[in-house]
């Protein structure tokens, strides 16, 4: 199921800043391309770590996969700062230049649609 | 050829500037990286270079030579009408001065990864001032740490044990043991974990965190709700207690309060707060600065424009409006018709509204790696690894300048090379002006 207005947080991770210079290589996919969740989201949306999870705003959506932290309050969801979390985050830059990257309210639910590389991912800007 | 250790290496990867790596280098080249943290090992060791400079016909990459992707890049440059040079993090600041005579001479905007990153910190430090310490004076005085929004355990991975936490000082004689750590955020991090107190607050009421204590240190608990933001009141009190009786306290701040709900008004209220401790105790304030030479990109800024990032040079002198003149303001505008990016990779980390501009108007990239600003960039200029295959001057996150070593030999053409051909190019393209 989708589950609505859960809180959206991006930020650096360790295995994501590990690949900072090397973002076109498959650890870096790995690293950034994921949503981590806790396990009641988790059963929520009725996805497994490894499922592919839609995860949308009014600034767009994007598919990434599905990674347990029990770190996480509920309702909050945390994607790596990168590529996949920028393509719904909130670009407003309140005033100071800077987008919101942090707090943006999302809704989220497994998807059969595929994970986008970074590539593919890019090329949708390209198209406009 | 033997191999050779290269000692006390100044790590090119976050504000910690860790300035005690071992280098193994073998033929030339390196092998190992010892007591660096997994970021910083993994860029200086290297891999994938871009090969050459690239120029994109019909879709498609096509190998040039410098002299080909340095004219082409003036060509572009010398005819912006509002060309906006981004980035300026991952590298030195002699190449930052550099940037900077470019954009005066092309009447471009000048702006740093600070601005999707510690621009609200540096606007709100102008706004109430900067009670900040060296990290230093952290290491040998501090027995209460805070880090309120940020994440060391993941994006400064030494910083705990090299200025903060288990490490020994002059007056902390026993570590670890000496001091007491606090993390404020909203989900329990691996810095939370580690910490000896972690309080949960909910996304977006930093601000109001701080007024709550603000208000209980000048004597007014009883006006506080019974919580604020998640936390319960009482254990804004016992905050309080501890940062009025410790005898060094320091708060560390991170993209939870320049990113979140209310940006540079969080800085402004957090400074507020330690300004009014010191009436108590000690206590400052480090932003907890990503990029190993971000700092030092508003410190060029600033003594050669009197601005630390987000300058707009289109009136023939420097203007600063973080919110009209910062790089995603001018990108959601659609009004830059040109753009290089240099030691910072918009592609990755701009919101993808901003990167549909960026795909229709040139973009020229200045890089050591390919990223997802190649995958937009009509022309790449491969560079030198500033920190490893140049040296040069990088300021730490608490303002320290430190002299960068040269590890290795390279062949690339530095940063600095590539701006000042560019440069003098351009003067030419423009009749000397």
């Amino acid at each position: 199921m989708c589950v609505k207005e859960v809180i959206l947080i991006t930020g650096r991770t360790l295995k994501q800043g590990s690949n900072l210079e090397n973002k076109m290589s498959d650890a870096y996919f790995d690293a950034a391309a994921q949503c981590e969740m806790n396990e009641n989201l988790l059963t929520r949306i009725g996805a497994s770590v490894g499922d592919a999870v839609k995860v949308s705003t009014r600034f767009g959506e994007v598919v990434v996969n599905a990674e347990k932290d029990d770190g996480l309050p509920d309702g909050h969801i945390f994607i790596p700062m990168g590529p996949w979390a920028n393509a719904i985050v909130d670009p407003d830059t309140g005033g100071v230049g800077t987008p919101a990257f942090k707090g943006d309210p999302a809704n989220i639910e497994k998807t059969d649609e595929a994970v986008l590389s970074v590539k593919d991912l890019i090329a949708r800007y390209r198209e406009g | 050829m033997a191999a050779e250790t290269v000692s006390n290496v100044v790590c090119p990867l976050c504000g910690c500037l860790c300035d005690d790596i071992e280098v193994i280098v073998e033929d030339g080249k390196i092998s190992n990286v010892k007591k660096a943290c997994p970021l910083g090992k993994n860029k200086i060791m290297g891999h994938d270079r871009i090969k050459a400079p690239m120029i994109r016909e019909n879709g498609e990459f096509k190998e040039v030579s410098y002299d080909d992707a340095i004219e082409k890049s003036a060509q572009i440059l010398a005819q912006a009408k509002r060309p906006l040079l981004y980035g300026w993090a991952s590298l030195i600041c002699e190449a930052q001065r550099k940037g900077v005579e470019l954009a005066e001479e092309i009447g471009a905007l000048i702006d740093t990864t600070a601005s999707v990153c510690h621009g609200s910190t540096v606007v709100g430090v102008q706004g109430r001032g900067a009670p900040g310490c060296t990290l230093g004076e952290v290491k040998n005085r501090a027995d209460l740490v805070i880090y309120w929004g940020c994440n060391p355990q993941e994006a400064h991975p030494r910083h705990r044990a090299r200025y903060a936490h288990s490490v020994k000082g002059m007056y902390r004689p026993n570590g670890k043991k000496d001091r007491k750590v606090f993390v404020i955020d909203v989900r329990e991090t691996k810095t939370a974990k580690v910490a000896d107190e972690f309080v949960k607050i909910d996304p977006g009421y930093d601000y109001m965190a701080f007024s709550a204590l603000r208000t209980i240190l000048a004597g007014h608990a009883d006006v506080v709700p019974d919580t604020v933001g998640g936390v319960a009141k009482e254990k804004l009190v016992e905050m309080v207690d501890a940062m009025k009786s410790c005898e060094f306290g320091v708060i560390f701040g991170g993209m939870g309060l320049t990113q979140t709900r209310c940006r540079y008004k969080n800085l402004e209220n957090v400074i507020s707060l330690v300004d009014e401790l010191n009436a108590h105790t000690k206590f400052t304030l480090i932003p907890m600065r990503g990029h190993y030479n971000v700092n030092g990109s508003g410190h060029t800024l600033a003594w050669l424009t009197g601005y630390p990032f987000a300058i707009d040079f289109s009136r023939g002198y420097a203007w600063y409006n973080p919110g009209e003149t910062a790089s995603n303001d001018v990108l959601l505008r659609r009004e830059v018709d040109a753009m290089m990016a240099i030691a910072g990779d918009p592609g990755a980390h701009f919101p993808g509204e901003s990167l549909r501009h960026m795909a229709k108007i040139p973009l020229i990239q200045i890089d050591p790696y390919a990223n997802p600003t190649t995958e937009l960039a009509d022309i790449v200029i491969p560079t030198a690894v500033s920190g490893v295959e140049v040296d040069g001057t990088a300021y730490r996150m608490d303002g320290v300048p430190i002299r960068t070593r040269k590890v290795v030999e390279t062949e690339y053409l530095t940063d600095e090379e590539v701006l000042e051909r560019i440069l003098t190019r351009v003067r030419e393209l423009k009749g000397g002006n």
